[in-house]
């Protein structure tokens, strides 16, 4: 999977999940300031962001540092770099 | 003592989801009950129910708002947006101390289906979704609407059975009259789904008589069982000093509230309690019983206890009985609902000027003495109604409300 359609499977889910118009989605958007999601959200986040890929983040820890979209899509690259994610 | 009076209403009811469709039911006796044929199929013995049809849920809320909410919570949050709109009070205005927030429920069975099948399919609570912790609380729905309307007055859920509606409204009013509060949000919900009522299905309670808008026949001889039914009804009570000051149109009153317990039976209800707390609000109207004009009856259609409500109208008017509606022949009963729905009837019937028929009612109980069902629509508010409600437990929660 290149990291654009990395990035394209995370703005689809987020989108779907967070009713989120596309436009907003850009790499630099913050997201709870931006975006609006809040603790809860950064929940129900990781889950369809695993549905997404097919699979189970093991140390979900890891996400805390994500402050950006293009944090998560980063962060999803490297998983598949290191083989941990079906990206 | 303050005056709580009736500012908005609003309803997501079987009847339909607007003031204007449900009061058109309420006119044409449309009964909302039908069958769901997959009931029988899930192990239950009866198929009917109410059904609520055209709902929106995304009419006011976006999909992350509704993630913490169960479908009644989103019914009660649009029953009050159009209570707001009706009584004119923006948003901001909820905005301090003196604007509260009561409702009336007593079961989060469908979302704790949800929450439990959640866990079985994910395997880890992490991957269950955030939303479950808040769908499955009985205050689902004052918790997630004091985060939305954002009002800061107190906010809280009343349980007590089929009595909860009558008990939030009630509540709501005293709150008013006691000058705790300015605007009290009020209203009450019922979960609907076969899941919330298929234990209830189990000990009987249920008609199974076709065909479905037949069969809730409140006190009327062939009875054989209720029909659940649900939705959300919501009321904006404010105070009337209030009220006038900003021109509200005043569309009632909550003239008197009473409440009683049977301390008898949990499921049998018993010839006194209900008649004390119709005494009791009646007292607290600072009316007598012969200045009822109209009494909307609990009335579910089991045979025990319409009669028992029977007997319990005939002790408060052994001579001159007002006549009596028994709404539950249309929407079925909305159980926990049903005693903040009926108020909103009421409301709608009066600023439309008439009283609704009683459906279904053919042939009286050859076992109980006669009551003036009113079984034609008169084409006249209810004038000053005592609204009834019991509950199991023998809860029992009755309003006075001025609806001339």
């Amino acid at each position: 999977m290149t990291n654009d359609e990395i990035a394209a499977t995370v703005n689809r889910a987020i989108a779907e999940e967070f009713e989120l118009a596309p436009e907003r989605l850009r790499p630099e958007a913050h997201i709870r300031d931006d975006l609006g999601l809040d603790s809860l959200d950064i929940v129900d986040l990781v889950i369809v962001i695993e549905k997404a890929f097919g699979f189970k983040l093991t140390n979900r820890e890891a996400m805390m540092d994500i402050r950006t979209l293009g944090d998560i899509h980063a962060f999803i690259a490297a998983l598949r770099d290191k083989g941990e994610a079906g990206a | 003592m303050g005056r709580a009076v009736v500012t908005g209403v609003g309803i997501v009811s079987v009847l339909g989801v607007t003031r204007e469709s449900v009061t058109d039911s309420l006119y044409h006796g449309v009964s909302g009950i039908d069958a769901e044929p997959d009931r029988i199929a899930h192990g239950m013995r009866s198929a009917l129910t109410g059904i609520v049809r055209g709902f929106d849920e995304g009419r006011f809320l976006n999909r992350k708002q509704r993630k913490t909410m169960p479908l009644c919570a989103v019914q009660a949050h649009a029953a009050v947006m159009d209570a707001l709109d009706q009584a004119n009070l923006p948003q901001e205005a909820l905005r301090n101390d003196r604007c509260g927030l009561i409702f009336g429920n007593d079961s989060a069975i469908v979302p704790t289906l949800e929450q439990a099948n959640a866990l079985a399919e994910t395997g880890q609570t992490a991957s269950m979704g955030s939303g479950h912790v808040f769908r499955s609380m009985n205050s689902a729905i004052t918790l997630n609407l004091n985060a939305l309307l954002g009002n800061t007055g107190p906010g809280w859920t009343v349980s007590a059975a089929c009595a909860s509606g009558a008990c939030a409204v009630g509540m709501a009013a005293d709150a008013i009259r006691l000058g705790r509060q300015d605007v009290m949000i009020c209203g009450a919900a019922q979960e609907l789904g076969w899941q919330a009522v298929a234990a209830f299905d189990g000990i009987g309670a249920f008609s199974v008589r076709t065909p479905p808008q037949e069969a809730s026949r409140p006190f009327d001889a062939d009875r054989d069982g209720l029909v659940p039914s649900g939705g959300a009804a919501a009321l904006i009570l404010e105070d009337i000093d209030h009220a006038r000051r900003r021109g509200a149109a005043i569309l009632g009153e909550i003239l008197g509230f009473g409440m009683s317990a049977d301390g008898q039976n949990l499921a049998v209800p018993g010839d006194t309690g209900l008649s004390r707390a119709m005494a009791a609000a009646i007292a607290d109207a600072g009316l007598a019983p012969e200045e009822i004009d109209c009494i909307s009856a609990h009335a579910t259609s089991t045979p025990l206890g319409d009669a028992a409500e029977q007997r319990n109208i005939l002790r408060i008017f052994p001579d001159a009985c007002p006549p009596v509606l028994a709404l539950k022949s249309l929407t079925g009963h909305e159980l926990w609902m049903s005693g903040a729905s009926q108020v909103v009837y009421a409301i709608l019937m009066a600023r439309s000027g008439f009283t609704a028929a009683t459906a279904n009612h053919h042939r009286p109980d050859p076992d109980m003495p006669p009551l003036p069902i009113l079984t034609c629509r008169r084409d006249v508010p209810p004038g000053r109604i005592l609204c009834n409600a019991a509950g199991f437990g023998g809860s029992n929660a009755c309003l006075v409300v001025d609806c001339r």
